[in-house]
């Protein structure tokens, strides 16, 4: 079974939030929802960087793991996905959530949540028509064999969606066009110039959602 | 024929627009587009590890979401989710569990504690009216939010698999919306409580010594007290303690409205979930002595009036100031203003 996963090329990213309108267009979301978003570091500097990021659809997901209610399931793809009718918007989900996925509309009295929305990976969720699946969670495109939009129609192809095994290929490739000695996650100049062996860091520099104590 | 003349007219113009941009490409410096090295020298600034560093700091950063504050990669969610789901929530079950336990131990070994002597029939008035409706109102609501929240703590593991999605998902809505709105009311209750009852439950010197024989069941005489024992009094300042950081906790949780973090709400959840695991724990043992552990102690804060037997066997000192008022339960409590109340409890 496949395994979906995003990957943002940040050497690639151009911060022209073209996935972040694509998304908002595909899935048409509450007034206010912005389920993709991109940061950028060091606005304005040389050093500048920009990651697009939504929800990462997890292995280990903590908003799973969190939600009272148990609303949370994985698709066989991989998709984290969630059940509106049985969400009751307490917020677990997004003070688990590493990356600021779930999101809220604020409608209800005292700043009471509505129901959490976040990225489908444009897969949808459990409805019984397509309208309401529309209405409730969005384009179902993964239905119709596509890919997420927000991928789709990123200009510099910096963002990535797939099969996990497929898009890590894909960067794979791109590292050794580049050629990064330390599998592209630091710069040419960089791996150049504490030579080989900084491979040995590349534990260090990938982020593991489940190694808890990690300052940060 | 007008409209076909436009059209050719503006055909001519794109071509000199066309040509104009050739003229102005040949001109431009020789491009770099094939040479993979310039092409890196323009390419994004440099990912390396500290700017995966930089990512979980959180610093230095802008967001293309509107309000939002919330940096890339924010591990502290992670530790939240180890510290609730690994720690909170199985330690809450086990002091709940344990309590539960060693009650029902305590019960069938000990059994209730009974009134030494027989009971005279002259009663005194213990609490009025406005002290009872107080008390079970703060117990009602306290029973409720102890139950919707461990719905909500401890619910997914049991009910949707019992009762399914559809049932699941009324039940752990309704436990939502009664928690966040009973909480409030009871956070104000039990401040009225606490101000009503703080008189009488200020520490004395006796009430050590009520301690060190454990309320009586070490040797064979009954401690000291006053109108509240020190057990009672134990009772109160937990109420004053951590049932207050369960109130604040509460309420930081309830209105998210006023800036709060999501680090902030991850500490106040974490806050109330022990504090009010605590609390829990706690009233249990108090229900347990309120109820089946003493005879004649719910008929107080039933009817308001005790026997005399059982004013003089928990709370002598109390019972020698009042005792010349023992008597026949008033059709109706004293009048408002509590002073003859008041007078029912000097120490
Ligand atoms: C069903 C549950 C409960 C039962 C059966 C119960 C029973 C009692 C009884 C019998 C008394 C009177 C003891 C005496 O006469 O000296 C009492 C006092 C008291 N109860 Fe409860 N109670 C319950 C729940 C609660 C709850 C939930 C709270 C607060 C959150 C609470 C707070 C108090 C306080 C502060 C006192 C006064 C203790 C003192 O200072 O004298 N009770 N309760
Ligand atoms: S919402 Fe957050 S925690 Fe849940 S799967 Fe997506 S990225 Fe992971
Ligand atoms: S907001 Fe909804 S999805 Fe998120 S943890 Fe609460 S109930 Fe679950």
């Amino acid at each position: 079974m496949a395994q979906m996963k995003f990957l943002c090329d940040a050497e690639r990213c151009i911060e022209c939030n073209g996935c972040v309108t694509a998304c908002k267009n595909a899935n048409e979301t509450d007034w206010g929802i912005q389920r993709r978003r991109v940061v950028t570091l060091d606005d304005g500097k040389p050093s500048e960087v920009s990651i697009s990021v939504a929800c990462m659809h997890c292995d280990d997901a903590p908003c799973m793991a969190v939600c009272p209610t148990d609303c949370f399931y994985k698709t066989d793809d991989g998709i984290v996905l969630h059940d509106k009718d049985i969400c009751i918007g307490c917020g677990y989900c997004l003070y688990a959530c590493p990356f600021g996925a779930p999101q809220f509309p604020k409608e209800e009295a005292f700043g009471e949540r509505g129901k959490m929305d976040k990225c489908t990976f444009c897969a949808g969720g459990p409805a019984e028509t397509k309208e309401e699946e529309y209405e409730k969670y969005g384009a179902n495109r993964i239905a119709e064999g596509k890919l997420p939009l927000c991928a789709e129609m990123c200009s510099t192809k910096a963002l990535l969606a797939g099969d996990a095994q497929t898009i890590s290929d894909i960067f794979r490739e791109r590292v050794v066009y580049r050629g990064h000695e330390d599998g592209g996650w630091s710069s040419v100049e960089k791996a150049q110039m504490s030579g080989p062996d900084v491979s040995g860091n590349l534990d260090e520099m990938a982020y593991d959602a489940t190694r808890a104590t990690r300052e940060g | 024929m007008h409209t076909l003349m436009q059209c050719l007219w503006r055909l001519r113009m794109v071509g000199v627009v066309l040509l104009l941009a050739v003229l102005a490409a040949s001109l431009a410096p020789p491009s770099s587009a094939a040479e993979p090295d310039e092409e890196i020298g323009q390419a994004v600034g440099t990912v390396d590890a500290d700017t995966w560093r930089q990512v979980k700091s959180g610093e230095n950063f802008v967001d293309s979401r509107y309000d939002s504050t919330y940096n890339l990669i924010n591990p502290s969610g992670e530790t939240w989710r180890q510290i609730r789901n690994e720690w909170i929530s199985p330690a809450g079950l086990i002091a709940i569990g344990g309590m539960l336990a060693i009650l029902i131990i305590f019960y069938l070994i000990v059994g209730r504690n009974d009134l030494d002597h027989e009971r005279t029939g002259r009663k005194i008035l213990r609490w009025t009216v406005f002290e009872r409706s107080l008390h079970w109102t703060v117990a009602t609501l306290f029973i409720a939010l102890s139950l919707t929240g461990l719905n909500l703590l401890y619910g997914k593991f049991v009910f949707r698999h019992i009762f399914g999605d559809v049932f699941w998902a009324n039940m752990i809505m309704g436990s939502k919306l009664i928690h966040n709105y009973a909480g409030p009311v009871f956070g104000i209750l039990l401040i009225v409580i606490l101000a009503k009852w703080l008189k009488v439950n200020l520490p004395k010197k006796h009430d050590w010594e009520w301690f060190k024989q454990g309320g009586g069941m070490v040797g064979d005489k009954h401690p000291d007290a006053g109108f509240a024992n020190a057990g009672e009094k134990a009772w109160f300042w937990i109420l004053a303690s951590v049932g207050l950081l369960v109130v604040i906790s509460g309420l930081v949780l309830d209105f998210p409205i006023f800036g709060q973090t999501r680090d902030n709400m991850q500490w106040a959840n974490m806050f109330h979930g022990v504090t009010s695991l605590i609390l829990m724990t706690v009233a249990l043992g108090h229900i347990y002595i309120g109820t089946l552990g003493t005879e004649g102690a719910l008929e107080g804060m039933a009817t308001g009036y005790v026997d005399e037997t059982w004013a003089k066997q928990h709370h002598n000192l109390w019972y020698e100031e009042v005792k010349d008022n023992a008597g026949q339960p008033q059709q109706s409590d004293p009048p408002v203003g509590d002073d003859t109340a008041t007078a029912h409890r000097p120490n």
